[in-house]
């Protein structure tokens, strides 16, 4: 029987995972994920593909039930979500600031602040279909930042973005980590760029239900 | 003026005409038009469940179509079956329940013809009354419940996350979609009301930017449908509920010239 316990506020732990488990249609995702994310930390789960790495972040979000284990957290914890793939259908008319405006009740000044971060400002207000996969994962981090979360997730945000797009993203995020100290849980496949930028790395093996954890915090 | 059959016509199609814009948009940017169609199939099981318990027409059909709508909702949950099967089996198993059910009372005589294209001449002033505040009472709970129904249609999980009750919002914009099949049989019929949902929100899509003005355009052109429909049907002898779909679909081809096109057709006929 899963079990979903409420933090205090006072303490730092946003999330935390202990012996986790998703099995759907009598088959294990994935089994025995241990993972804390605290604030101002940024955690990134890698694996290959088939590992459970998304079904492991939405079981953290409460998108999924999770089969074993115990998942806690924080009490009223606002979080800035990044999905892996946003299919909008094209007959939704949808502007960039009416699709940042849906995040909640935000002053003019407080959306063009968020644009500004992300550094689509001095791009009007386009169509969404008219942006480029980086420019649009930069909107959803706008999206994202401007509810001022306590917890950032992305999902494989650098999906569709070249290379020097990828960079800019990775600077995004750590950015707003350093300015607002959110914590960060992010899926990657840049395994180079994630031991290099993240304090906390959880290793996923598909049809393996081992983690390997590294941590670059001394 | 009231008294005019040909005026309440017109008024009652304009009172519809405003709700199925804003309604019709979300089923076409939700992909429900299936989901229009098995409601609307179902008021038939509706016509059949009013008549045997002696209740108003549209009652019947509003209380039978949000029982489809959680029967649709909980089967998506718990059955591994795909939305538009369980659609399917709701909308064809009403449509022959509805009618095996009325065959057993043989004293029951029913307008079939009129239920299936409706009949808006026939409108009296209490069907009004029902048509405008039942359409104010649809608006005002879909203003309600704009932003989290836009958030769900954009994404289930960002609007789960941020707290927005997709499910609730979904639950309640399927009974919305109820109560203005229940309304609109009468006057567009079972077979048609689906295309006034989906046509002037279809016709809108051109001139929108934003999710909101493309939900006032489509207003504008269902009520556009109803009155060039209603003339048109005045005009040519033909029937009423047909013509406002014909004109619906009319609108929606000439939004689709392309205006270059046109230009350049003038430009060598002036030549």
């Amino acid at each position: 029987m899963p079990i979903v316990v409420a933090l205090f506020m006072e303490s730092n732990i946003l999330i935390d995972a202990q012996n986790i488990g998703v099995k759907l249609s009598n088959r294990w995702i994935f089994r025995h994920v241990n993972l804390t994310v605290e604030r101002g930390q940024v955690v990134c789960i890698i694996g290959g593909n088939g590992a459970g790495k998304t079904t492991c972040v939405r079981t953290l979000l409460g998108l999924l039930s999770h089969t074993e284990g115990t998942v806690k957290r924080a009490n009223s914890l606002k979080v800035g979500f990044v999905p892996q793939k946003l299919e909008i259908t094209p007959i939704l008319p949808l502007t960039i600031r009416r699709l940042v405006a849906l995040a909640g009740k935000f002053e003019n000044q407080e959306i063009d602040n968020a644009l500004s971060a992300v550094g689509l400002d001095e791009l009007g207000n386009p169509s969404v279909s008219t942006l480029s996969g980086g420019e649009f994962q930069r909107l959803m981090l706008a999206r994202a930042i401007l509810r001022k979360p306590d917890l950032l997730v992305l999902d494989e945000p650098a999906q569709g973005v070249d290379v020097s797009g990828i960079d800019v993203l990775n600077r995004l995020i750590l950015h707003t980590r350093d300015k607002t100290r959110c914590g960060v849980l992010m899926i990657s496949h840049d395994i180079e760029m994630v031991f290099d930028m993240f304090d906390d790395i959880l290793v996923m093996i598909p049809h393996e239900f081992d983690q390997l954890r590294y941590s670059n915090v001394a | 003026m009231l008294d005019d059959f040909f005026v309440r016509a017109l008024v009652a199609g304009i009172g519809l005409a405003i709700v199925t814009g804003p309604v019709g948009c979300f089923i076409v940017w939700r992909r429900l038009a299936y989901f229009g169609e098995t409601i609307a199939h179902s008021s038939l099981l509706g016509v059949a469940v009013a008549i045997l318990s002696d209740v108003n027409l549209a009652l019947g059909i509003f209380f039978t179509a949000t029982v489809v709508v959680f029967i649709v909702f909980l089967l998506e949950r718990r059955e591994g079956l795909p939305t538009d099967t369980i659609l399917g089996l709701l909308a064809h198993g009403g449509l022959a329940l509805g009618l095996v059910l009325l065959s057993f009372f043989p004293g029951v005589r029913i307008d079939l013809h009129a239920l299936l294209f409706g009949d808006i001449l026939a409108v009296s002033r209490q069907d009004l009354l029902v048509i405008w505040l039942g359409g104010a009472t649809v608006l005002g709970l879909l203003c309600w419940l704009w932003t989290p129904l836009l958030l769900t249609t954009i994404s289930n999980d960002l609007s789960t996350v941020e707290s927005r009750k997709p499910l609730m919002s979904k639950l309640l914009f399927g009974i919305l979609v109820a109560a203005v099949i229940a309304v609109a049989v009468k006057i567009v019929g079972v077979l048609l009301i689906v295309a006034l949902l989906i046509i002037p929100a279809a016709t809108a899509r051109r001139f929108a930017s934003i999710p909101e003005s493309m939900a006032i355009g489509a207003a504008l052109v269902g009520v556009a449908s109803v009155a060039g429909g209603l003339f048109a049907s005045l005009q040519f002898d033909t029937p009423s509920g047909p013509s406002i779909v014909v004109a619906a679909l009319v609108c929606f081809v000439l939004t689709r010239i392309p205006i270059g096109f046109l230009k350049r057709a003038k430009q060598n006929t002036l030549n």
